[in-house]
């Protein structure tokens, strides 16, 4: 383990950065952390680690309920599209069915089917950007050369400072005595 | 996307090369986008290019004189333009196959080329979408098609299966494109965080959307991106069973049939399958990505291949058959004699023999695992795929109820020019691509690696990890613990 190493004083603390050289480091860290009682904490990894959910007691992703709202707007949105296109302002009567009129609703499967999809779709990427608060270009982890490692082959955990438990010298003993490869804390200026 | 352990018991191997660090697949794959393009890339770029002028001649002309520049006239009105559609959509069907359906089998050695087929789609189904862009005559009023306030206050039939099929063939492409998009991210970061000049990380960094590999994340995104391979699978199928349901709902002999659904879902695998491996024969071999790409996914899609075929050619014999036991002449009279004795006989034998034929090959694992067998079967796969749409359409126009109406078609150099055009529209897109864009998907693939097992990698106590493993095997815990 290297030195632990801090940036020249600016400003306050922002977070507290530690790096790991392995999947298993970081996933036995997470647990620690997890224990300590952190809450506004992360873990950061070039892929998603199999087991870091529960290590860092996450509850089930909500992306789902926003996939099932598009998916339902899109089906009746459809469905009063077609209906009203079709059955109502310019009405088209085709094999003695106006549309709209229940005989018509086999022909209007497709076209609901594939709304439903569609907005799901929306759901799922937007809803998943929504709660991951993307875009976001700024973040103090981004402060940290290692950092770059995170999108390579290197593991973090980023404590922040809002926490209420953090406390910076004891933070950064916790972090140190995992299997932590380096531990660094970022700050930022003065608000 | 957990680690993937081979089971020797099935004759699995690793699908990166074993002693491959997470470094090396950054490398590797980052790699091609940072240096010079090779020799080889230059060479296809023009080719490619010069077909995409090829295209803009044709088409300009198209607009300026009206559809009577291409070969379509009575009784054939649905030519060239229609075969290139359903020829395209088809293609763009294997990378969403392998993307969406293969994910949720959980097979891992997708991970080698699903982002290449995932380009591949999003590229063919532009190309797929121009021709009904530029068959309707009146291009200028081509917004008549979308459900939009008009001139004359009348909305779309909704009863016709061609706005389903805009309906389809539009869900299709956007849902393909955000899947594609969102599978990017991760890997769009690490092109970020490698960057060498400003405008690259700009670019990157711009496209990445400040993804900083956060667990919190990759929760959200595995969620959304194993609902999006859910409801990409319906889709996918949905899509050309619409497209068949363009010919099958009409009354023409060798369109009226109810075979058409699931016979044309799996001919528009069996050619995306062939163009995904077409392309990756070549990327592979111009990239010397071979770490990453092995044998064993070129033999597993030869497989795949074999299996397509079979269903097809089920399907080749199943509409014989059926001609025959209805017992209605014009059925049989349209399938026993007009498709393989009538004017274009030629091209149904250019049907039946790439397609039915030629992949049985793949039966011996010689032939399987042999390069230059791959490549020239794939490519004529390709070709007998293109035939089977236009003997589907043209041989089925050309003589219909009425001897006095039957007519001969004949493609223009227009209608050449045109389709020439949209490969090159293809292939320049796939170039860039390729130049710009990590091909393989960086985080996935390392996710199937054995160092990616937080469990039983570099641990103080392997026998706990390996404890571990067992019970989740065994339905002990649950998985992921969510």
């Amino acid at each position: 383990m290297e030195a632990k190493a801090r940036t020249a004083p600016k400003g306050v603390p922002a977070v507290v950065l530690a790096e790991f050289e392995s999947a298993h480091d970081v996933l036995h860290a997470a647990e620690r952390v997890r224990d300590a009682g952190y809450k506004a904490w992360d873990a950061h990894t070039p892929f998603p680690i199999h087991g870091m959910d529960r290590a860092m007691g996450l509850t089930d992703s909500k992306v789902g309920w926003i996939v099932i709202c598009g998916a339902l707007t899109g089906l009746t949105g459809a469905f009063v599209m077609m209906h009203w296109m079709n059955g109502v302002d310019y009405p088209i009567i085709v094999g003695d069915k106006p549309g709209g009129a229940p005989g018509t609703i086999p022909s209007m499967v497709p076209i609901m089917f594939e709304l439903t999809v569609l907005l799901s779709a929306f759901g799922a990427v937007f809803g998943m950007l929504h709660l991951n608060r993307l875009p976001r270009h700024h973040h103090p982890v981004f402060e940290s050369e290692r950092f770059r490692g995170a999108s390579d082959d290197r593991f973090f955990i980023s404590i922040e400072a809002s926490d209420p438990k953090f406390d910076l010298d004891k933070t950064v003993a916790l972090l140190e005595g995992t299997h932590a490869a380096h531990v660094e804390v970022i700050e930022e200026e003065e608000p | 996307m957990a680690y993937w352990k081979p089971l020797p018991e099935l004759d699995e191997a690793a699908l990166v090369q074993p002693g491959s660090s997470f470094r090396d697949v950054t490398e590797d794959v980052a790699r091609v986008t940072e240096t010079p393009a090779p020799r080889g890339w230059w060479i296809c770029f023009s080719i490619a290019l010069f077909f995409v002028g090829v295209f803009l001649v044709c088409v300009s002309y198209l607009f300026w004189r009206g559809v009577g520049v291409w070969g379509n006239s009575a009784p054939v009105f649905w030519a060239w333009d229609i075969t290139n559609f359903v020829w395209w959509v088809g293609i763009g069907h294997a990378g969403t196959l392998i993307s969406a359906i293969l994910f949720i089998f959980r097979q891992k050695w997708r991970t080698a080329i699903n982002r290449f087929a995932e380009a591949m789609t999003i590229f063919a189904v532009i190309c797929a979408l121009i021709f009904p862009g530029i068959h309707v005559g009146r291009v200028w009023v081509v917004y008549w098609m979308f459900p939009l306030p008009n001139q004359m206050s009348i909305w779309p039939n909704f009863k016709s299966p061609l706005i389903w099929d805009l309906f389809a063939v539009g869900t299709y492409f956007t849902v393909s494109l955000l899947f594609w998009y969102v599978g990017l991210i991760p890997d769009l970061a690490t092109l970020r965080d490698r960057s060498i000049t400003r405008t690259r990380q700009k670019v990157y960094g711009a496209l990445a959307m400040g993804w900083r590999g956060s667990h919190r994340h990759w929760q959200n995104y595995e969620r959304a991106y194993l609902i999006l391979a859910g409801i990409s699978t319906p889709l996918v199928l949905s899509v050309h069973s619409v497209v068949s349901m363009d010919f099958a709902t009409s009354v023409i002999p060798g369109w009226h049939t109810t075979i058409f659904p699931p016979y044309f879902v799996a001919g528009a695998v069996f050619s995306g399958f062939a163009m995904v491996e077409t392309v990756l024969l070549i990327a592979r071999s111009i990239f010397k990505l071979h770490r990453v790409v092995l044998m064993r996914h070129l033999e597993l899609m030869n497989k795949f291949l074999l299996l397509t075929s079979l269903l097809v050619g089920y399907a080749y014999s199943m509409e014989f058959f059926t001609a025959w036991y209805s017992g209605n002449r014009y059925e049989m009279a349209h399938f026993l004699h007009n498709r393989p004795t009538g004017p274009f006989w030629w091209a149904w034998v250019w049907m039946v023999v790439p397609n039915c034929v030629l992949p049985q090959l793949y039966w011996f694992k010689r032939m399987r695992t042999s390069i230059p067998v791959m490549f020239v079967v794939s490519i004529f796969i390709n070709i007998g795929m293109w035939f089977e749409r236009f003997v589907i359409i043209v041989s089925s126009l050309n003589r219909d109820f009425l001897p006095s109406s039957w007519g001969y078609y004949r493609p223009t150099i227009i209608d050449v020019g045109t389709f020439l055009g949209t490969l090159g529209i293809f292939f320049t897109c796939f170039l860039l691509f390729m130049r710009w864009l990590p091909m393989v998907a960086m985080a996935e693939v390392k996710g199937t690696m054995e160092q990616a097992d937080a469990h039983g990698h570099g641990g103080d106590d392997p026998a706990h990890g390996a404890g571990e493993a067992a019970a989740v095997e065994g339905g002990l815990l649950p998985e992921g613990a969510e």
